[in-house]
């Protein structure tokens, strides 16, 4: 972890090794929550983007589907090297996460059938959901005081939640149906 | 039971192109096509792997290779990687360019403000149907009410509230 000196100039643009190393050791290190460090990294210690110029590629990834940390690997990668340096900032990124999720799943696929494992796995499971229960309290917390905004986020909840309706139809007719309602409610 | 890698690759390419709001959104579909539809896990294990991708570091879409490697080998695990994270980042490089003309557009804040009650409402239904499957009896639901409250209120790191959950369960019994 050697952070750049403040003084020095703006590191030229990274390779395709760089990127991937880069986001490799961003993959390993970011425990529950990966855009802060997503920042950190890119911005102070790389300097590969300016601050704003971050928040500018999130806000476009926040818009787009897929994980956040993910898009924005993705088009810090082509912004430097093209379709190369998004291929290795993806598969920097996810590679070492998804191995030792499977590393952790092989623990689970050996040992599941133990009490004592199974008795674990339950509290983690039920611990799991209380952070998405936070989560979605936090998402929600914006729509105070907009009734229209809470109406629509109730019938997403209970077509997907309640009655388990498919995503994808769920979704083409919510979706346009919630912008047009922002657009009416601008106007 | 088989499980066709292609249909691991194209259940979690749907996945990926609907996953407006991150990872959080798509667990109910992922759910529902996965344990509803095709019975490839139950419900608990679902929750388990999604629990376990959760204490992985790194993006929270790690349930997708780990219920791949679950149900069909390192070739489910590749197969649910390239569905889940190829399709989204296309569109991400398509993105880019067109973002310099839509960043400043009138509509762009329009839309934003008509997704985020949708991505809200599909991430409430996450919590619902994860909590739904967690909450065996009253100790369970206790560590999903004590955790959910730790997680909202305070600034208790997630992997000490997913450990603290994990030794709350093996000591329950005792």
């Amino acid at each position: 972890m050697t952070a750049a000196s403040p003084t020095e100039p703006a590191p030229e643009a990274p390779g395709v090794a760089s990127l991937f190393t880069s986001f490799l050791m961003l993959g390993l290190t970011g425990f529950g929550g990966v855009l802060p460090m997503a920042r950190h990294m890119v911005v102070e210690k790389r300097r590969w983007l300016t601050g704003a110029e971050f928040s500018d590629l999130l806000g476009l990834c926040q818009f787009l589907p897929g994980g956040n940390v993910i898009n924005v690997a993705v088009a810090i990668g082509m912004r430097f090297r093209g379709p190369a340096g998004a291929a290795a900032a993806l598969i920097g990124l996810i590679a070492a996460p998804t191995a030792i999720a499977i590393a952790l799943g092989s623990v689970y696929a050996r040992y599941g059938e133990d009490p004592a494992v199974q008795h674990a796995f339950a509290g983690l499971a039920s611990a799991a959901a209380g952070l998405i229960v936070a989560t979605a309290a936090k998402i929600a917390l914006p729509l105070k005081g907009k009734p229209v905004a809470i109406a629509v986020a109730g019938v997403c909840f209970g077509a997907i939640a309640i009655l388990r309706l498919p995503l994808l139809p769920t979704l083409l007719v919510i979706a346009p149906v919630s912008i047009a309602l922002a657009w009416r409610m601008r106007r | 039971m088989t499980v066709s890698t292609w249909v691991v690759f194209l259940i979690f390419a749907e996945l990926s192109v609907l996953a407006f709001g991150g990872g959080a959104t798509i667990l109910p579909e992922m759910q529902r096509q996965l344990v509803d539809q095709r019975g490839w896990l139950t419900a608990q294990e679902f929750g388990a792997l999604f629990a376990l991708a959760q204490a992985a570091p790194g993006p929270n879409m790690m349930v997708g290779p780990l219920i791949g490697w679950h149900v069909a080998g390192l070739k489910g695990a590749l197969a649910a990687a390239g569905g889940l994270f190829l399709p989204s980042s296309a569109i991400t490089l398509v993105g880019v360019h067109a973002w310099e003309r839509f960043k400043t557009h009138p509509f762009r804040p329009i839309i934003q403000a008509g997704l985020l009650p949708v991505t809200a409402g599909l991430v409430a239904a996450s919590a619902l149907i994860l909590s739904q499957a967690a909450a065996a009896d009253a100790m369970h639901v206790a560590i999903i009410v004590i955790v959910s409250v730790a997680a909202f209120a305070t600034r208790l790191h997630p992997l000490a509230l997913l450990a603290a959950g994990a030794v709350a369960g093996l000591v329950s019994p005792f």
